[in-house]
């Protein structure tokens, strides 16, 4: 029997997952990251992974969690999965439990959990405030015994440029660049498992890693693989405002007894310390009394949009509100809190055991990615696989706090078995497809190169890249007007007219930084154009996509995938009905007793 | 108006590992909360030194910016640390930016720490589970054990304490105090700890835990707050036991 081949793209939780489960299937993997994989950006998840295993005797049920999933997504994601997903929660904290994660412990050695937003259940397993960082080392330590017994291969330090597609728009592997020798290369395979995170930096700015740009799902879109629900964006309510990125402050701040709240007098002076109880506008609590502190993120972030720029109460005058853990035990805090405090520590110099926070909202996370299909995290394009945070498929219109490191498992879990079955059923391996197939595919990335370094003009693409982010920060984040969006897309198109005439300040052929991020922008672009024109059309409000002219969610018209597709340089929208088959829609009210 | 404050930074460069090192000295528009990234973006930007001539972006390593990943490390005024959490105000200037000298040089402040990573598989440090396939639940651990566990894997593998460590030097392998931290770490574990021979044994070998020197700068070093000699020194007790009683019952 033929061998096949399997690449996995990004090695992250997902695109680790799925090469543990590819080599566990006996089947030789390739595994491309941009960095070493054990430093990825799913190290930055903080507070926890959810699954409904009910040791709190509060009556939870992998229902619930489903149910939990569905609501706050506010019934846009295609429920059968979701369903599948909750039910596997379980069995994946034991694993990453077997795999030695530490997660903190009950006084009984068993798992401990924590309330997260959302829900009203203590349902998220943790440890400390680094769960992203721990899981992704146990199984980059899972993937690094792989590579000790010669199943897996890495290429770290490589990016993915684009696919390798025959005469029959099948995928026969993958076009890559070494950031040290740039040099460009072809890796046949028989399917390629794309696990390439967030898109954060097309906002600028974000809550994400520096190599979380999105431009690997761009670069596929413009192949022809679909892109979906691209304009639902998620913003998180608490992150530390810096000039280099958003420092996240996690939601189990609140899940352990944080709360938000701003001086009721605006441009109070005092220090937070010396405001009485009775003077603090606890707003979350207050507006949401039976999910307080803990509402979904897309409502807190609105309701600190409200009270910072309608009421005018901002912290000092400023976009900013407390966060304030400092009524709470420094054992409690040192024990399973320890990682975000002292991030807030070192980057503003204050002791958030003494002194409340000062956070605002920042953008966080993609709920829309690659379109796959309903079973086997399978793209349009055969031979194309897509798993965790760049897939669409189970956060729908706004993601539950701890509910990412779980889908990241859990497609990658799904995504590395469907991708050995499709090989092993492929009639034609990628080794009987013609060199000039790849040869072709890596003439055409070459020549991108060689034009970028050859090019002169008075654009930089730094200028560039702020610009963007700017502009989609402004408009395509929290309040979203047709009129505003209308300008971003000119925006954009503006833009990469000026791609056109941008100069790369290094024209050397050796670790070049500035070649790479410029290829990175063109992509960038073109998915800001695909997240601006999806919110454009989209004439509703409904999680995170809120439009004050749309103020309602429209089930009649917008119960809709929004499936974005790449037309020889146009971007064109298709419209799918969602899979509410499990949980009928209902309205979506956490302000109510 | 008032004259603009500046920023003076001094930083080794070096086009390609086979090529000579230079310095070069940029002065920045301050800011406030600027940290040692934010500098190296600025120079990004408008890539000219101080004298006015024209040069390339800085090549530097980084991803998270909050000090968990671990890939901005680099000497700043001559201490090894994350440029991410280095604030310009508490820097004093001109700040100087070089590589870690431990590591091969990639380029400018880039280098090449896969070492680090070669030597976790020499010390098989992995829980190593049968399968991923359902097989219940993980063992029970007390929250005291789990509570001295968590620090120790923390390590972002940043390379500052190999970069301390005046026993990691071109005539040794030592591996360094997280590569050892690591061998406890996993050693602590209950599955973990049925296979604490075999890293025994390979913490004993060559470039092992019998290459530490005790000069306990490595601790100092860590970000993270690592316990790294009371790891070093447990591992040494624990390989020096396992070698006494192979050799009175082997």
């Amino acid at each position: 029997m033929r061998q096949p081949k399997i690449i996995v793209v990004g090695g992250g939780l997902a695109g680790l997952m799925a090469t543990i489960k590819v080599a566990e299937a006996g089947v030789p993997v390739e595994l491309f990251s941009i960095v070493p994989v054990r430093r990825s950006h799913s190290v930055c998840a903080q507070g926890g992974i959810n699954a409904a295993k009910n040791t709190k005797g509060e009556g939870d049920s992998t229902w619930k969690h489903f149910d939990d999933t569905i609501y706050g997504g506010d019934f846009l994601a295609n429920q059968p999965l979701v369903k599948a997903m909750c039910e596997a929660a379980p069995a994946i904290i034991d694993l990453l439990d077997r795999m030695g994660v530490p997660f903190n412990r009950t006084p009984e050695g068993l798992l401990d959990f924590r309330r997260f937003g959302g829900t009203l259940y203590h349902r998220t397993a943790f440890a400390g405030a680094t769960t992203g960082q721990q899981m992704l080392y146990a199984l980059d330590e899972q993937v690094r015994r792989f590579e000790a017994e010669g199943k897996v291969r890495k290429y770290e330090g490589w990016t993915f440029l684009s696919a390798v597609l025959d005469e029959q728009g099948i995928c026969r592997g993958i076009c890559a660049m070494d950031l040290k020798s740039m040099q460009v290369r072809t890796f046949p395979a028989d399917a390629a498992i794309f696990c390439t995170g967030g898109i954060g930096a097309i906002f600028g700015r974000s809550t994400n890693s520096v190599v979380c740009t999105g431009s690997a799902q761009s670069a596929l879109f413009q192949q022809g693989v679909h892109y979906a629900n691209g304009e639902f964006i998620q913003v998180h309510p608490t992150a530390i405002p810096g000039e280099d990125k958003f420092r996240l402050m996690s939601e189990s701040a609140r899940g352990e007894g944080g709360r938000v709240w701003v001086p009721r007098q605006p441009g109070d002076p005092r220090p937070p310390k010396s405001i009485p109880e009775n003077e603090r506008f606890y707003f979350l609590e207050e507006w949401y009394p039976k999910y307080g502190n803990l509402v979904p993120r897309d409502v807190a972030v609105r309701a600190i949009h409200k009270v910072v720029f309608e009421l005018k109460l901002g912290v000092e005058g400023q976009p900013a509100v407390y966060l304030d853990v400092s009524h709470l035990p420094r054992e409690l805090l040192d024990r399973k809190l320890e990682g975000i405090l002292e991030i807030y520590e070192k980057f503003l110099g204050v002791d958030p055991r003494e002194q409340p926070m000062k956070v605002f909202p920042a953008m966080h996370y993609t709920m829309g990615g690659l379109w796959i299909d309903d079973e086997n995290q399978a793209t349009n394009v055969p031979g194309i696989y897509a798993a965790g945070e760049c897939d669409y498929h189970y956060h729908g219109a706004n993601r539950l706090g701890a509910n990412s490191l779980v889908s990241c498992i859990f497609g990658g879990m799904l995504a590395g078995p469907a991708a050995v079955r499709y090989a092993r059923n492929l009639e034609r391996g990628a080794d009987a497809v013609p060199a000039s197939v790849f040869e072709r595919e890596q003439r055409r990335q070459e020549e991108i190169n060689e034009r970028l370094l050859r090019q002169e003009g008075n654009e930089n693409p730094i200028a560039i890249w702020k610009e963007m982010g700017q502009w989609m920060t402004e408009h395509v984040t929290v309040v979203r007007y047709n009129k505003n969006l209308e300008r971003t897309d000119q925006k954009l198109q503006e833009l990469l007219e000026r791609y056109r005439r941008i100069n790369l300040s290094d024209r050397t052929k050796w670790s070049n930084q500035t070649l790479n991020f410029a290829r990175e922008l063109y992509n960038m672009l073109i998915l800001a154009r695909v997240i601006t024109l999806g919110a454009l059309r989209r004439n509703e409000s409904r999680g995170a996509h809120y439009k004050p002219e749309f103020p309602e969610r429209d089930d009649q018209n917008w119960l809709k995938t929004t499936r974005a597709i790449y037309d020889c340089g146009n971007i064109r929208f298709e419209y799918d009905p969602v899979d509410v088959s499990l949980i009928p829609p209902r309205p979506r009210r956490y302000d109510v007793k | 108006m008032a004259e603009k404050k500046t920023v003076l930074v001094r930083i080794k460069r070096q086009l390609a590992p086979d090529q000579k090192p230079y310095w070069e000295e940029f002065e920045l528009t301050w800011r406030p909360f600027m940290n040692v990234i934010i500098l190296l973006r600025d120079i990004a930007e408008r890539p000219v030194t101080r004298e006015g001539k024209v040069t390339t972006p800085v090549a530097f390593d980084a991803n998270c910016l909050e000090e968990v990943c671990g890939a901005c490390a680099m000497r700043i005024n001559g201490k090894a640390r994350q440029a991410c959490s280095a604030l310009v105000d508490q820097l004093e200037q001109p700040i100087r930016l070089e590589p870690l000298t431990k590591f091969p040089v990639v380029r400018d402040l880039f280098v090449d720490r896969s070492r680090m990573f070669e030597n976790l598989k020499r010390m098989k440090a992995w829980v190593p589970i049968d399968g991923t396939y359902h097989l219940g639940e993980g063992p029970r651990i007390a929250p005291e054990v789990q509570q001295r566990a968590y620090p120790l894997s923390r390590c972002i593998t940043c390379g500052n304490c190999l970069e301390v460590c005046p026993q990691v030097n071109e005539r040794s392998d030592f591996v360094g105090a997280a590569i050892i931290n690591q061998v406890r770490l996993f050693n602590l574990h209950p599955t973990g700890a049925m296979h604490k021979r075999e890293r025994l044994d390979a913490v004993m070998g060559p470039g092992g835990v019998h290459d530490c020197a005790n000069a306990q700068n490595c601790v100092k070093a860590c970000p993270k707050g690592i316990p790294l000699v009371e790891s070093i020194s447990e591992v040494n007790r624990d390989a020096i036991r396992q070698a006494i009683f192979g050799w009175l019952f082997g």
